[in-house]
């Protein structure tokens, strides 16, 4: 399985406009999509790798791509672990020697092999630091004991997966009424929905938080889910969709006495379910992010979003960086699963309309 | 089962006046055929049967009740859509089972009907299928058995076989025909394929321009169609139209002069010199033999069919004439025949088109 992958692969790699040339356009393609790789990707794995460094790491200069640790090594006759260094001794040789202490330009150092044997002293310079590549889980593990990551969690998922059932529902209703029904003024309906596109959120913010505190939902989930259930965004992309459905189906299923209700749920949502799955992943990848309107209606702790949450480590004074990068990882992997599983929908799209 | 009747149906879609005024009544058990040439009207007229379409004016009555007011669902009826319209995302099962469902029949029953059709339309093998997965006959099968199973009052057709193959196409065109002995429900159906209005049907209603041209059984329409657009239509190769004027002593006069020499060649009872149409089918021209002929025939085409053989060729003064021989090689391009005209199969139209008949 894994051999048939690999060989497709090597055979994805070594396409060409001409088969068994490499053209310089070629060579040019491929330059063009690796940069496009190292764009898109370098910044999440410098992300991920840098989540995984000590605070001390990450302030180093210059930094590292992977993340490094001094090597330390216990020695006998002392309490604590002794960093280790790689030392260029007065006669021209290299030795790893652990340091027992630095003084000024001085430091002193012992063999760690022979631990009772004479302690060497040498000027910094000679000296430089064994390092390991070590992973600082506990940049994940320490906030999630102590930062309610599990709690923002929680309300993240609920506002996204209920936000994103109600958006769906909501825009589909009002595509299926625009593309389906025959009215007047439909057009005009449809150009009034487009143009909410054009009022920009900073706009509409006060107003919105006026109204959802006159209903009272400040600081709870519904003041962050109700008000963009309806995007202009999705009731076009539905009904653009719904469109190209065949007339024919939907006066089959009238004449099969369907009504309008079954129409919709049993016969165009189905078919739909391409686009919806795009407006889903739309509808959760905002959801997830979103963070100016949660700042503006929650104020209480028990109810931040992640988001929210995370805005925490980045104190008046002092950001804990190192928490902030794992708890950002943390954030993004479940946006980024959710688009592994539903692109698929997105390319398959439904091959057979059962037309001819 | 039911009767139809429509009373003065106009429809127009904004200016455009799609249908003027059809009146006709269908009995029950009916199979009627709608023809007509593209853009008359035909599948407007059916939808507006189905409800699909609302009226400008007029009234239809299903069963002597006034249904011109209800929406599709409530008038019971059933459509096989041209592109079958099968749902693409529900098996071959649930798309027969869909309309009995709506219905709230209980599950036994829908089971039972839909088995019964499957079994009818010989689709028990795809029940579970999606529609993608199968051949256009078979698709075509479901159609017809997802109106089947409702048992609807009336059985609407619009073109269903027109995306078939010709071989396909005459197969399913005589299934239709034994469906329609088998359940003897009143149909109406759309075509325009002469052959299969010609053998389907009970009743041809012949449709142009968003009026009814003439209303009668296959036959009649061929042997006495009542205008020269009926004429042109019903019939393959088409019927030889030939316009000129009554000359006296019964002669047909046209521009390359008179057809038939000897004795008088019209039927009794035309004005002279009134302007006419003179129709004849290809078959009801012979070639003369040893008779007197009516004509000399240029040929200028001979298409050999085997069983038969049709002569394309040009009259004396230049109209076009076919005829229809069962000789394998009655003459060569080129040569001249000798002709005789049925003189009992000739249709005569006044200069409005219309038949006058003796
Ligand atoms: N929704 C509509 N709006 C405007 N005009 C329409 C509409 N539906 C049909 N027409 C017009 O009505 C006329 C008749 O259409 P119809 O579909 O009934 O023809 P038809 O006889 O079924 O033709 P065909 O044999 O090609 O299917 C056509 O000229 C068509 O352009
Ligand atoms: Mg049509």
């Amino acid at each position: 399985m894994s051999r048939v992958n690999t060989s497709r692969a090597l055979l994805l790699l070594r396409q060409a406009r001409r088969p068994g040339r490499l053209g310089w356009t070629d060579i040019l393609a491929y330059g063009y999509l690796a940069l496009g790789v190292v764009l898109m990707f370098g910044p999440v794995l410098w992300l991920v790798l840098s989540s995984l460094k000590t605070p001390a790491a990450l302030l180093e200069f210059p930094p590292s791509f992977l993340p490094l640790t001094q090597k330390t090594i216990s020695v006998p006759g002392h309490a604590q672990p002794l960093e280790l260094h790689r030392v260029r001794l007065p006669d021209g040789s290299v030795k790893e020697l652990a340091q027992v202490r630095r003084i000024g330009i001085q430091a002193t150092m012992i063999d760690p092999a022979s631990p009772g044997g004479p302690v060497i002293r040498v000027p910094i310079e000679a000296r430089e630091p064994v390092r390991e590549v070590a992973f600082a889980w506990s940049n994940y593990t320490e906030p999630l004991k102590q930062f309610a990551f599990g709690r923002y969690f929680a309300n993240s998922l609920v506002v996204t997966i209920v936000a994103t059932l109600i958006t769906l529902l909501i825009n589909s209703m009002a595509a299926y009424a625009l593309a389906i029904y025959e009215f007047r003024g439909r057009n005009a309906a449809l150009l009034m929905v487009i143009g909410t596109l054009m009022i920009p959120i900073t706009i509409v913010l006060v107003p919105v938080f006026l109204v959802v505190t006159q209903l009272g939902l400040n600081n709870s989930l519904w003041a962050v889910i109700l008000p963009g259930a309806a995007t202009p965004t999705g009731v076009f992309l539905l009904r653009q969709y719904m469109l190209t459905l065949p007339r024919d189906l939907i006066e089959a299923a009238r004449m099969d006495k369907a009504s309008e209700w079954q129409i919709y749920s049993r016969i165009v949502m189905p078919l739909t379910l391409p686009a919806l799955a795009v407006l889903a992943i739309f509808s959760i990848m905002w959801r997830w992010n979103e963070f100016l309107w949660p700042l503006a209606v929650l104020t209480k702790s028990e109810v931040y979003t992640l988001q929210i949450g995370l805005n925490a480590f980045q104190g008046e004074l002092q950001t804990q960086w190192h928490y902030l990068l794992a708890m950002t990882v943390m954030t993004l992997a479940p946006v980024a699963l959710v688009f592994v599983f539903l692109q698929r929908f997105i390319t398959t799209g439904i091959a057979n309309t059962g037309m001819k | 089962m039911a009767g139809l009747v429509l009373k003065g149906i106009a429809k127009s879609f904004g200016p455009v006046e799609v249908l003027r005024g059809i009146d006709l009544e269908v009995a029950n058990g009916e199979f009627v055929v709608f023809v007509g040439p593209s853009g008359c009207g035909k599948s407007t007229l059916l939808r507006v049967i189905a409800g699909l379409e609302e009226v400008t004016s007029g009234t239809i009555l299903i069963d002597g009740q006034d249904v011109t007011a209800e929406r599709a669902a409530e008038r019971g009826l059933a459509m096989v859509f041209q592109s079958y319209a099968l749902y693409p995302h529900m098996s071959v099962y649930r798309n027969i089972a869909f309309a009995l469902e709506n219905m709230r029949l209980p599950r036994e029953e829908i089971e039972a009907r839909v088995r019964r059709a499957a079994t009818m339309l010989r689709l028990t093998d795809y029940l579970d299928r999606k529609p993608g997965a199968l051949s256009g006959g078979q698709r075509q099968r479901v159609a017809i058995g997802r109106a089947v199973v409702r048992d609807p009052k009336i059985f609407l057709f619009d073109e269903p076989l027109s995306n078939l193959d010709a071989e396909l196409r005459v197969a399913t065109r005589k299934e239709l025909a034994g469906l329609h002995a088998e359940i003897g429900g009143t149909m109406i159906y759309v075509t325009h394929d002469q052959v299969e209005a010609m053998t389907l049907a009970n009743r041809i209603v012949v449709l142009n321009k968003g009026r009814i041209e003439q209303v009668g059984t296959p036959l009649e329409l061929y042997n006495r169609p009542a205008n020269l657009f009926v004429a042109g239509f019903i019939g393959s190769p088409r019927m030889n139209l030939i316009s000129g004027r009554v000359g006296p002593d019964g002669h047909f006069e046209m521009p390359g002069g008179a057809l038939a020499q000897s004795g008088p060649f019209l039927p009794a009872g035309l004005a002279p010199g009134a302007e006419i149409t003179l129709g004849i089918r290809p078959e009801h021209v012979l070639p003369a033999g040893g008779e007197a002929p009516d004509a000399i025939l240029t040929v200028d085409l001979v298409e050999q069919l085997g069983s038969e053989s049709y002569l394309y060729g040009t009259l004396p003064g230049g109209a076009a004439l076919t005829l229809r021989s069962p000789l394998e090689d009655p003459a060569r391009r080129g040569e001249s025949l000798p002709v005789r005209f049925e003189r009992h199969r000739l249709h005569v139209f006044d200069a409005a088109g219309l038949a006058l008949r003796p």
